[in-house]
């Protein structure tokens, strides 16, 4: 007999449960549920385990739940994620699909902010999209330990069904490789908005990834886009940046890793950044370039916000476009220090009026007093308005 | 027992501790008529004339004080969860053999739960104040052999004086005092800055022992408690650990959900006028209600504006709104940390220390809160009709005392900043396990998934309804709640009524009930 585990049941892990699962050959089935909400929800979470043995066809076994107040949908996942541990199956035990989970999301859409949150726990999830990020990644790769992104695979799946994130970009930052494309597999389903690649260095890397996308878009029946936002996080990856980028339409921005592009070109990362100058540069290029956004990497200390203000005006000035956060503290600080200055403001108000006039008189040439204005500069005003305009 | 349907249709009894009570009939409805209790006429000539009223122990000025069995016993809570005193009294009765007493703290920690063995054993029938964690869980699973009254620390001060509740002992920890007895809780290893709690023990109650560790030559001042009233002094080591009395520091909370809420309510107050040259508000130390006050202080700062008095309890943050001039007055009847002893030592004019009469008792020639223009309070659950619950949870366990908590809800703006779920349990729901506080006094709810306005504030809501504030029903955040958490079960009650809940006026709003399956 094979036991199996999933989930989280320390102290600290609220709305995580740990499941253990032994299959048998007979007896029926034993199920424990030890809860923190035992009184309120032991019939509820009763009939979720029934129902998931049920449609895994399990008729004996010995399970032992220890909840700390697991939403469904964590308790399905950490379930099924025992199953698979013990039998093969291509069963899904999914929650039902919100509707507010199916809305895609355009090329041009802002991503001053985009707010990591580790796959594998709950607890950060449930309430992430309340703090008015652009995005929400749920990340597979670095922040999952590697025995357990099996079960943190299925939760991710579960949390793009069942959790409202409140408007914001839904993200999946998959692992590299094989593992990667099973994360595909799992979420093109469930509506992901943007995949993030991490560690990217070839644009055959990105074709990979791009062409199961858009094998799984076919198979399940998917019409509106899935964004690709490579993050380019070694020397390599920044000599290759602008094919990186032209390899495929689907390329929504490019995103920058440092802390791994520091470590291999061997500097030490320093609050100045000298040694990730030309990486900046470098990618903000290769981004316009192809007419895409160009994303910062994150700033770990989230207890100074005045250091992060530097850092994003820093950003913004070189000509990024948002920046990565690993705290919900961190998301307003970025939106304000993205926002445009008065200055900027009331310089792109006169040009947009100007060439609302121009349009309006049909003119093919916009001007502000004697001085004309070129094309860019009207786009860029338009984007300056678009941005004052977002509430911070 | 006969039980009866009071004013909000919960069914309550007619008796409890064998002594008649009257049931809940609506808000300012109840008016008794009669006269205030008073406790006998004493002669000074029975007092010594050097006025040193020192004995030896606790334990000799309980034996003088005339401890017997059925005795009821009073202590205040000024030193929280680092109290020394209120168990030692147990612990001298239970030694003497004596038993059946009634204990009635102001409130009670969890450093108390060393009353249950006395409660086990007899030493003690029951509580009337309230029933903090382990001692709630005591009575909720139907241990405790009276049963337990919970009052609003209002409603303590009115049922002292209308002598609901004789107390035949009050033992008043000081951490500060004199031979006399006079005492305060500015100075000595157990400061805890005031001692507003302990009014109505020392004039009420027929003897009055003062406990302290910090000794002064006659006279102590301030005289929080005036040494007039009490009978007999007693010295000891410790009457207190200084680090659970007051915290160092109260903190905001950390928590980027909670930081959410806290801002939703300083807008919705902004929005609704309410943040304005001159008013006035309360919150507690909780780290939600720092968060708010902070937000508070930053508006009135960048406006130039002050508001005019913060009543409640004091911390550091208070104290710098103080300082820095955007504040007029604390009135203090509970100081936090040890900043807020501080500012009341040194700001005697501007951060006095008040009584539970001042602020609270109901039957006053009018009372603090009905001036307040904003009341932050909080609650572990609210219904869709604005009911209020703070003392059981959702699972039907007892686990903390009201509080000031009802008789803040009399302010202009009542806002309660709740979560909308903890650990899966919904806060809002059809109806509240106990209904502490009748939703007609209750104005907002603020939660991280929006905001709901009793529909009986059309006022507010028409204030509000173009900030682009989440606003939503009552209803809507329900449902909300539910889709996320699932819907519970309700918890299964036994017909044992285990604790009886009093209104500000004395009547019996709602009982608990003793829990069916243990947790």
């Amino acid at each position: 007999m094979k036991t199996a585990y999933a989930g989280q049941h320390g102290k600290s892990d609220r709305s995580d449960c740990m499941l253990r699962l032994t299959l048998k050959n007979d007896g029926g089935r034993k199920i424990t549920i030890n809860s923190k909400v035992k009184l309120l929800f032991e019939q509820a979470i009763l009939k979720t385990i029934t129902e998931g043995l049920d449609l895994f066809s399990i008729e004996h076994a010995d399970l032992i739940i220890d909840d700390n107040g697991a939403p469904d949908y964590v308790i399905m996942a950490r379930l099924e994620a025992c199953i698979k541990k013990l039998k093969d199956s291509n069963i899904e035990f999914l929650p039902e699909m919100l509707s507010q989970n199916t809305i895609h999301t355009s090329r041009e859409r802002m991503r001053r902010s985009r707010l990591y949150l580790p796959g594998n726990t709950p607890k950060l999830s449930l309430n992430a999209g309340l703090h008015s990020g652009d995005g929400i990644i749920l990340d597979l790769e670095d922040s999952v330990a590697p025995d357990r992104k099996d079960e943190a695979r299925i939760l991710v799946r579960n949390s793009l069904r069942q959790v409202d994130f409140y408007g914001a970009e839904r993200m999946v930052r998959i692992n590299q490789g094989e593992r990667g494309l099973k994360d595909l597999d799992a979420v093109i389903p469930q509506h992901v908005n943007v995949i993030l690649l991490p560690k990217c260095e070839t644009p055959e890397q990105l074709l990979a990834v791009d062409k199961r996308i858009q094998d799984l878009r076919k198979e399940h029946g998917i019409k509106e886009d899935v964004w690709i936002m490579p993050i380019i996080e070694s020397a390599l990856g920044v000599i290759k940046a602008y094919d990186i980028a032209a390899a495929s339409k689907n390329v929504v921005a490019l995103a920058i890793g440092l802390e791994d592009y520091t470590a291999d070109i061997g500097a030490p990362r320093t609050r100045k950044g000298d040694e990730t100058f030309f990486a900046r540069g470098t990618l903000i290029n290769a981004a316009k370039a192809n007419a895409l956004q160009a994303i910062d990497s994150v700033f770990s200390d989230v207890s100074d916000m005045e250091a992060l203000r530097e850092n994003v005006l820093a950003s913004k000035a070189l000509g990024f476009d948002g920046m990565g956060c690993i705290h919900p503290r961190q998301i307003k600080v970025i939106h304000e220090a993205f926002a445009p200055t008065e200055k900027e403001i009331d310089k792109a108000r006169t040009i947009v009026e100007a060439f609302k006039e121009a349009e309006d008189k049909g003119l093919g040439v916009v001007s502000v007093g004697s001085k004309m204005i070129d094309p860019p500069v009207v786009k860029r005003a338009l984007r300056i308005m678009e941005l004052a305009e977002k509430e911070v | 027992m006969k039980m009866v349907k009071n004013a909000v249709g919960r069914m309550v009894p007619s008796e409890i501790n064998g002594e008649k009570v009257v049931p809940f009939k609506g808000i300012g409805q109840h008016r008794p008529s009669g006269r205030k209790f008073a406790p006998t006429i004493v002669s000074a000539a029975d007092y010594p004339a050097d006025g040193d009223k020192r004995v030896e122990s606790l334990k000799e000025a309980l034996l003088k004080a005339g401890l017997k069995d059925g005795m009821v016993i009073s202590t205040h809570h000024h030193l929280r969860n680092g109290d020394l005193v209120a168990n030692q009294i147990f612990d001298i009765a239970a030694e003497l053999g004596v038993k059946d007493l009634v204990w009635l703290p102001s409130a009670s920690f969890p450093c108390h739960q060393e009353v249950i063995k006395h409660l086990e054993s007899g030493v003690v029938h029951h509580i009337e104040g309230s029933m903090n964690g382990p001692l709630g869980r005591f009575t909720s699973e139907g241990k405790m052999k009276g049963v337990g009254v919970l009052r609003s620390h209002g409603g303590r001060y009115q049922a002292i004086q209308d002598g609901e509740i004789v107390i035949d002992i009050a033992v008043l920890a000081a951490p500060t005092a004199d031979p006399f007895g006079n005492g305060h809780g500015l100075d000595g290893p157990s400061a805890c800055g005031g001692l507003g709690y302990a009014l109505a023990d020392y004039q009420f109650a027929e003897k009055v022992i003062v406990v302290t560790d910090n000794i002064v030559k006659f006279p102590a001042i301030p005289m929080q408690i005036v040494g007039n009233y009490v009978d007999y002094v007693v010295e000891m080591d410790k009457i207190g650990i200084p680090e659970l009395i007051v915290s160092g520091t109260t903190q905001i909370t950390k928590s980027p959900d909670r930081l959410l809420i806290a801002e939703l309510t300083a807008k919705f107050c902004d929005a609704a006028g309410l943040v304005k040259d001159g008013f006035s508000f309360q919150m507690g130390a909780g780290g939600t209600s720092l968060a708010i006050g902070l937000y508070f202080h930053k508006m009135l700062k960048e406006r130039h504006i002050k508001a005019r008095f913060a009543v409640g309890g004091s911390t550091q943050y208070s104290v710098k709104m103080l300082e820095d001039g955007c504040l007029d007055y604390i009135l203090d009847a509970q100081t936090f940390d040890l900043e807020a002893v501080r500012s009341m030592k040194e700001n005697r004019q501007k951060h006095p220390d008040i009584s539970i009469f001042h602020c609270y008792d109901y039957h006053a020639k009018g009372n603090f809160t009905t001036m307040m223009d904003v009341m932050i309070l909080g609650a572990t659950e609210v219904d869709v009709n604005f009911n209020g619950n703070v003392v059981t949870h959702s699972d039907g366990y007892l686990l903390h005392g009201i509080g000031g908590w009802q008789n803040c809800l009399f302010a202009k703006c009542t806002i309660l900043p709740v979560p909308l779920f903890r650990n899966r349990i919904p806060i809002i729901c059809d109806e509240v396990t106990t209904l502490v506080g009748p939703g007609e006094l209750v104005d907002v709810i603020v939660t991280e998934r929006g905001i709901a306005i009793n529909p009986k504030r059309q006022d507010l809501i028409d204030k509000v309804k173009d900030s682009g504030l989440p606003l939503k029903t009552i209803e809507e955040l329900k449902a909300e709640a539910e889709r996320i958490c699932g819907l519970p079960t309700k918890p299964e009650f036994t017909d044992k009524v285990v604790a009886a809940i009093k209104w500000v006026d004395g009547t019996v709003i709602d009982v608990v009930r003793e829990v069916k399956h243990k947790a």
